[in-house]
């Protein structure tokens, strides 16, 4: 089947199976590796990216649910060569290590910021909790995400 | 997954005729359905996407009462104003990815023994409507992951009485996010109702708490009142003596009418 959606604000055409994963068109489709498949069954959010600004995990979406939609993946988030500011907050911070779960926790932060009005730990916690990361203890992550929400306002 | 074909109708009414009543599936968030494919645990010969369904998404007070469409997913839920405690009840599920997509009919057609949504849907006593007909919450949830939807029956929306006060309570389990055991309470007019999810095969009411309730709807009145263990769950997340020990905790713990976790 065919499915046509915008891809990072561009429109983009393929050509999948009814059962290809919208994260599997991503990668070996558009070649964009950005989005990393860490465990395939919804559970570590490394796969994270947006449907229709909306963070979902791209291991448990069809392509052929995106279709006529609008995806954005962590390839989409920078300007050029200039960090978006919470890529920047992240890189300030220390915010990551190995870089496996980063843009899974880009993605969601991106979220969190456009729906959080302030930077309540507790609430950027449990919006983080479909995101494991094994290498940073989570501190700096959060205090990148409650940066750019104070930014924001 | 072994291969299906893809199927997106334009109206519910395209999408029931489109269902065979055997081997093809609705898909609407996909949340459970993708994850129990991938395990090869259902061989559909085609996926029916409801998600679009234009009678299935929105939401509206008519008659005393909030009606969800069934494709809602639960981020949308968890905003809603109307009651409180079922906003807060959404906004636990989960994680924000799985609120993102996973929708109210898809919870309730799954039919997990787990599911917080069946607590919301029970303990306020709502109707489940179809593309045929109005089902009671009380007549809905038949055992685990079983309901009395009929092959091919259409979840359109959920109809939620307006309660004087509601509150939910669970705790989750640490790495799947889902109730170890979750209890919903509240006043409506037509009477008290307590819910309870995760503790066994599926949903059920606590009869003596709600009587119990009748007259002082406060923690206090719950005093000494408890749950047998043996019709309860016994998995590795806790034992069954455990679950029938939370229950009565989590039903005051509701009457604090917040959402506690
Ligand atoms: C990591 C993770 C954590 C989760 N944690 C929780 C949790 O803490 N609490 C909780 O309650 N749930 C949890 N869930 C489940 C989640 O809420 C699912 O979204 C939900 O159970 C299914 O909704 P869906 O829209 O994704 O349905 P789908 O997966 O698309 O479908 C599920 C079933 O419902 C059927 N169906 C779908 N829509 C309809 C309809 N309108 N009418 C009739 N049948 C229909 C499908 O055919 C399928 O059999 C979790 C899921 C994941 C992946
Ligand atoms: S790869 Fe999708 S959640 Fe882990
Ligand atoms: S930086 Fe290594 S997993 Fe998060």
């Amino acid at each position: 089947m065919r499915v046509a959606f915008t891809l990072n604000g561009k429109p983009v055409e393929a050509k999948v199976e009814p059962r290809t994963l919208l994260a599997t068109l991503l990668r070996e489709g558009f070649g964009l590796t950005g989005t990393h498949v860490g465990c395939d069954t919804g559970q570590c959010g490394a796969c994270t990216v947006h449907l229709d600004g909306r963070a979902v995990k791209s291991c448990l979406v069809l392509a052929a649910q995106a279709d006529g939609r609008s995806v954005l993946t962590i390839e989409g988030v920078a300007d050029g060569e200039v960090l978006h500011p919470l890529q920047a907050a992240f890189r300030d911070r220390h915010a990551l290590q190995c870089g496996f779960c980063t843009p899974g926790m880009v993605m969601s932060g991106l979220d969190l910021v456009a729906r959080l009005d302030s930077p309540d730990e507790a609430a950027i916690r449990h919006g983080l909790d479909g995101n494991l990361c094994r290498c940073t203890g989570y501190r700096p992550i959060v205090e990148a995400i409650a940066h750019c929400i104070r930014e924001k306002g | 997954m072994f291969p299906f074909d893809y199927l997106r109708p334009q109206s519910a009414a395209e999408a029931v005729a489109a269902h065979d009543g055997g081997e093809r599936r609705y898909l609407a968030g996909g949340q459970s359905l993708l994850a129990a494919l991938k395990l090869r645990l259902a061989q559909p010969s085609a996926l029916i996407d409801v998600a679009r369904l234009p009678e299935l998404t929105g939401t509206r007070v008519e008659d005393g009462r909030l009606v969800v469409g069934a494709a809602v997913p639960h981020a949308g839920m968890a905003a809603l104003p109307h009651i409180p405690a079922l906003a807060l009840l959404s906004g636990s599920i989960g994680d924000l990815q799985v609120r993102n997509m996973g929708t109210l009919g898809g919870a309730l057609a799954n039919a997990d023994p787990a599911s917080d949504h069946a607590a919301g849907v029970l303990g306020l006593g709502a109707e489940i409507r179809t593309d045929r007909r109005t089902i009671a919450a009380d007549d809905f949830f038949l055992g685990m992951f079983e309901t009395a939807l009929e092959p091919g029956e259409l979840i359109v929306a959920v109809g939620y009485p307006l309660p004087r006060r509601a509150g939910y309570a669970k705790v989750r389990n640490p790495a799947s996010g889902y109730p170890v055991a979750g209890v919903f309470v509240a006043e409506t007019d037509s009477g008290i109702r307590v819910a309870v999810t995760g503790a066994a095969a599926c949903p059920f009411r606590l009869t003596e708490f709600e009587m119990a309730l009748e007259g002082d709807f406060s923690p206090a009145a719950l005093e000494g009142l408890g749950v047998p263990p043996d019709a309860l769950n016994r998995d590795l997340h806790a034992s069954a003596e455990y679950r029938a020990a939370l229950i009565p905790v989590l039903a005051r713990r509701a009457l604090g009418l917040g959402g506690g976790s």
